[in-house]
């Protein structure tokens, strides 16, 4: 178990992380999402022991190894770049941290097999890294960390600078692999579906902030705050300022929407709710209110289309079955289910994040 | 603007090719509309890197001629062919300003400095740059680098093509979003011909009004977003586009219906002349609908994605994805049933008509 | 709750600090004390306290060799960077060329000051050196023993066949880490050759170009060996530079209270100017 306590990280007067605690279970798979400088790096780096926090502390299995060196702790790391040597042959690049570690022939033979095949590594065996495209690069990578039987595995953007596909099938993999050991696996990535993919558990991150830390499909169905919501959304999420009159979300212009039942946190005044493109449609249903918006574009991914919408000064993006070809600038209502909304307090907090399976 | 010929063109990394395998890109022979908006997908070492530097001038071909609006342009240079481009990785004059860095294509082609500014502020507005028009370059984001780098590709208003070269590599995702709804209103506000080239299966289809998809140096289908989806006709593009790809499952063939092990499916259709060829069946996981009637399956495992679930199953020894809405579940005895409207045929990868 | 650093890593230092102490911090305070003491021999010394850095301070031999140097270094940094960055953007950055190129450019380096120094001396030598003959036999009146201002040529021109070669092969480093996307995307933005270098190459050589001004301009304003062994100072004083003055000080008169604070002084020189360099530089970096 990896756990952090209230660790942060100042460096040249700028706060990279800013009171982080976790606890990483054994055997577990975390993922590490926010945008480009959100300190997902930074925090790895802690993690790792390759950077000393300013503060707090960090505790392996309940024993302080704040400060301790990367080479005295079981880590391995896998990066956004292959890194491997390039005059080494695949094998002996996977068989590296095992001839460090002194290990006999026979079990560099038997881990280097297991891990070439958990990979699919066997056909490349002989080759060097050079002689191969950019999956099988990352691949020998991670099969790497895989035989260091390291305690803690960090993979920071290991699929960024892969293929699509390619990507879709590691990820796919990926988890798997993870299963199988017993170590903390930490994966960092920009992309929300990615880690709704790999599933686990997710740390949203903002500004060096850990705004949330839960399995990762929760964390995507109740975001705590406005933040973590916009974090883990892709195409982003939707937002709608409103008031809050009593049992109403009031706005001039707009039918009034009842305020679903329970919300009884929800003080009276401005508030925001938010809803995702896949709740909007172009046709009305029950439980759906009517809302007037402009078409910007819409983009056809096949058997969906994206509309992009403006709503006075908000931009909006519907998803819908099917081909939609809406010319842009065309007025048009589109219709919000309002079973699906999550609702914002004037702080950004969510007052009742819906239920699952409502 | 210009409508772009690609007449038998074929190029070779090698000096003397003589074998099909030899080339990397074989023979590509199409005529691409004026104004139109262009993806050419595929993984990498499809090919499509080769046809875009091609296209700029970057290359010249082995083989065969390229045409902008009927003049043959291939021996040309970049320079001379009247084209923007925008590359993988943002390209920004560091020392000069914003607003700067978008009129040196147009002060170097010695336009009179009243337009060149009218022409600017225009851009700026258009890709929300404004606010940073006077600072230097340098030090800002990568995000807003790569915008510096799309709106010098578009400042000027006569180019023959703006080449995209996989533009959103190095951008956050919130951002693509923007972006990329961004680069397609624009297209429908000044017309362009915009080729544009991705890995990326979401970044072709959104983009584009037709989508060249590429393989192995190869065209294998040049179609609308909904043609790609629905009749992929090849099943690399069935595999390719779509998360999750198109399941395709081994079949025999008996006038209008298809065995799959010991279960027969009803086609729309009888395939044609198909003897001595491996026989598929495509459908996407999208057209499966799970239920207690149809084909029984056993299920290995079920992904929530959010939006919805993917439920990883197995049919008659095969694997097939099935996608399933956010609300529903699983049931207790899972059978499956094809829409029949989302099925295609293929032999020997290719796909074949079904008549009536 | 920080954990203290383990400071057992000092030890491991203390070896490499004494042997600085010896060779450096030792000179050094010997050279402070002589510079505030008057001997004549014998080994008695007398407290002259500030009077050899006034003297020295207001002596024209000083001025005019410090003016020398400042003239030396000027001229030099005018003519290798400019040189330097026009070389190292003609040479292939592609093919067989490149290695042929850099190693070429590499031999002069590797070559000692006094070598070059003593090939120099011969080379431009009337009777008998290849330049210093032909020169003459073309009718160019060219003797850098007699004329100061062949001197100074001769002076310059080593220094620059010597050195030029290090701001290439800095300048290079610089132009081979541009990404072909630049260059491809300047070609479709129909910019010019220069415009190329003045929004390319330039910026992105503006870190190397730094360094490669620092160091050249440390480097000369140091020069000895070279005009030593070539012109020995001469003809008259006319080479003579603040570190040739300073031997002839210290050693062939003898006067080593005046030398001590001489060294002091030149040394404090170099260090302001180098720091004035940095700064700007430095600063002009940032805003750029």
């Amino acid at each position: 178990m990896l756990e952090l306590d209230t660790v942060s990280k100042v460096s040249n007067g700028e706060a990279h992380i800013s009171d982080v605690s976790l606890r990483l279970e054994s055997g577990s798979l975390n993922v590490l999402l926010g945008p480009t400088l959100s300190g997902k790096t930074s925090l790895m780096r802690i993690m790792a022991g390759l950077d000393r926090p300013t503060r707090g502390r960090v505790l392996s299995d309940g024993r302080d190894v704040t400060g301790e060196a990367v080479q005295k702790r079981n880590v391995a790391m896998v990066y956004q770049q292959f890194i491997n040597y390039p005059a080494m042959t695949v094998y002996e690049n996977i068989a590296s941290p095992l001839r460090i570690a002194g290990a006999d022939t026979a079990t560099i033979e038997r881990e280097v097999a297991r891990a070439a095949e958990l990979l699919r590594l066997g056909p490349y065996l002989q080759r060097t890294p050079l002689n191969l495209s950019g999956g099988q690069q990352q691949r020998t990578a991670l099969a790497r960390a895989i035989v260091k039987k390291a305690g803690l595995v960090l993979l920071d953007e290991p699929l960024a600078n892969l293929d699509y596909k390619l990507r879709e099938e590691l990820r796919a993999e990926l988890p798997k692999i993870f299963s199988e050991s017993g170590a903390i696996f930490v994966y960092a990535t920009t992309e929300p579906s990615e880690a709704l993919l790999l599933g686990g558990r997710t740390a949203t991150l903002s500004q060096g902030r850990v705004t949330q830390f839960g399995s990762t499909i929760d964390v995507f169905r109740e975001p705590v705050d406005l933040v973590t919501a916009q974090t883990f959304s892709d195409p982003p999420m939707n937002l709608l300022p409103m008031e809050k009159r009593q049992g109403l979300f009031v706005k001039p212009g707009m039918r009034d929407i009842a305020v679903p039942a329970g919300l009884t946190e929800l003080a009276d005044g401005p508030c925001t709710l938010g809803f995702r493109p896949h709740n909007l449609s172009l046709r009305p249903a029950p439980g759906t209110t009517p809302i007037p918006a402009r078409v910007m574009v819409t983009e056809i991914t096949g058997s969906e289309s994206y509309v992009h919408l403006i709503h006075e000064d908000q931009r909006w993006v519907m998803l819908t079955m099917g081909i939609h070809d809406i010319d842009a600038d065309e007025a048009l209502e589109v219709h919000l289910d309002t079973q699906h909304l999550l609702v914002f307090d004037r702080d950004g907090r969510t007052v009742r994040a819906r239920t699952t399976g409502a | 603007m210009a409508r772009i010929d690609l007449d038998h063109i074929r190029h070779a990394y090698l000096p003397n090719p003589s074998r099909d395998e030899d080339y990397a890109l074989r023979e590509v022979h199409h005529s691409w509309e004026d104004g139109g908006a262009y993806a050419l997908l595929g993984p990498s070492g499809c090919g499509k890197t080769t046809l875009l530097n091609i296209i700029s001038g970057l290359l010249t071909p082995s083989e065969g001629r390229i045409l902008f609006d009927g003049r043959d342009v291939t021996g040309l240079q970049p320079e001379e062919r009247n084209i923007a481009q925008v590359f993988q990785f943002p390209v920004v004059y560091d020392t000069m300003t914003v607003a700067d860095n978008l009129a040196f294509p147009l002060r170097n082609r010695g336009m009179a400095e009243a337009d060149v500014k009218a022409r600017v502020a225009e851009v700026l507005e258009m890709i929300d740059l404004g606010a940073i028009a006077h600072r230097k370059a340098r030090g800002l984001t990568a995000d807003l680098k790569q915008k510096i780098s799309l709106g010098r590709g578009l400042v000027r208003a006569d180019v023959n093509a703006i080449l995209f070269d996989e533009p959103l590599t190095v951008i956050d995702p919130h951002m693509k979003w923007q972006l990329r709804s961004q680069l397609k209103l624009l297209h429908r506000r000044f017309g362009h011909t915009m080729v544009y080239v991705t890995h990326d299966q979401t970044e072709a289809l959104t983009f584009a009004d037709k989508v060249v998809v590429m393989y192995g140096g190869e065209i294998v289908q040049i179609g609308t977003p909904q043609e790609l989806f629905e009749r992929p006709s090849h099943t690399f593009v069935g595999y390719f586009i779509g998360s999750p790809g198109m399941n395709v499952l081994p079949v025999a063939l008996d006038g209008a219906r298809a065995r799959l092990g010991a279960q027969s499916i009803a086609l729309p259709g009888a395939a044609g002349a198909t003897e001595g060829k491996r026989t598929e069946l495509g459908i996407r996981p999208e057209f499966i609908q799970l239920g207690t009637a149809g084909m029984p399956v056993s299920i290995r495992a079920v992904e929530d994605i959010g939006r919805h679930k993917i439920v990883r199953a197995v049919i008659e020894g095969h694997e097939l994805a099935i996608v399933l809405a956010e609300d529903s579940s699983v049931p207790a005895d899972p059978h499956v049933t094809f829409d029949p409207a989302g099925i295609n045929i293929y032999a020997d990868d290719w796909r074949v008509k079904l008549g009536g | 709750m920080d954990k203290s650093w383990n400071n057992k890593a000092w030890f491991m230092v203390l070896p490499m600090l004494l042997l600085v102490a010896f060779s450096a911090v030792i000179p050094l305070m010997t050279v402070v004390n002589y510079s505030v003491q008057d001997t004549f021999g014998n080994n008695q010394f007398f407290w002259a306290g500030t009077a050899w850095f006034s003297d020295v301070l207001s002596s024209s031999r000083f001025h005019d060799a410090l003016l020398r140097n400042l003239a030396f270094s000027g001229i030099i940094l005018l003519i290798e960077v400019p040189l330097g960055i026009f070389i190292a953007l003609n040479m292939p950055r592609r093919g067989i060329g490149v290695p042929f190129c850099l190693v070429f450019m590499s031999l002069p380096l590797l070559i000692p000051w006094n070598v070059v120094g003593t090939i120099w001396q011969v080379f431009g030598r009337v009777d008998i050196g290849l330049l210093g003959y032909t020169l003459n036999g073309l009718g160019v009146d060219y003797n850098y023993v007699n004329d100061p201002f062949d001197a100074w040529v001769t002076v310059l021109v080593m220094d620059v066949w010597h050195w030029t070669s290090l701001v290439v092969l800095l300048c290079y480093a610089g132009l081979v880490s541009i990404p072909d996307a630049y260059y491809q995307a300047a070609k479709i933005d129909g910019a010019s050759r220069f415009s190329v270098f003045r929004y390319i190459q330039l910026p992105k050589m503006n870190r190397v170009l730094l360094i490669a001004v620092l160091l050249r301009f440390m480097d000369s304003f140091m020069i000895y060996t070279e005009p030593f062994v070539v012109t020995g100072g001469g003809p008259g004083n006319a080479t003579t530079f603040l570190s040739i003055d300073l031997v002839k000080t210290a050693i062939g008169q003898f006067d080593l209270g005046p030398a001590a604070a001489m060294s002091l002084i030149y040394f404090l020189i170099i260090l302001l100017l180098s720091w004035v360099f940095y700064t700007v530089m430095i600063t002009n970096d940032a805003k750029g």
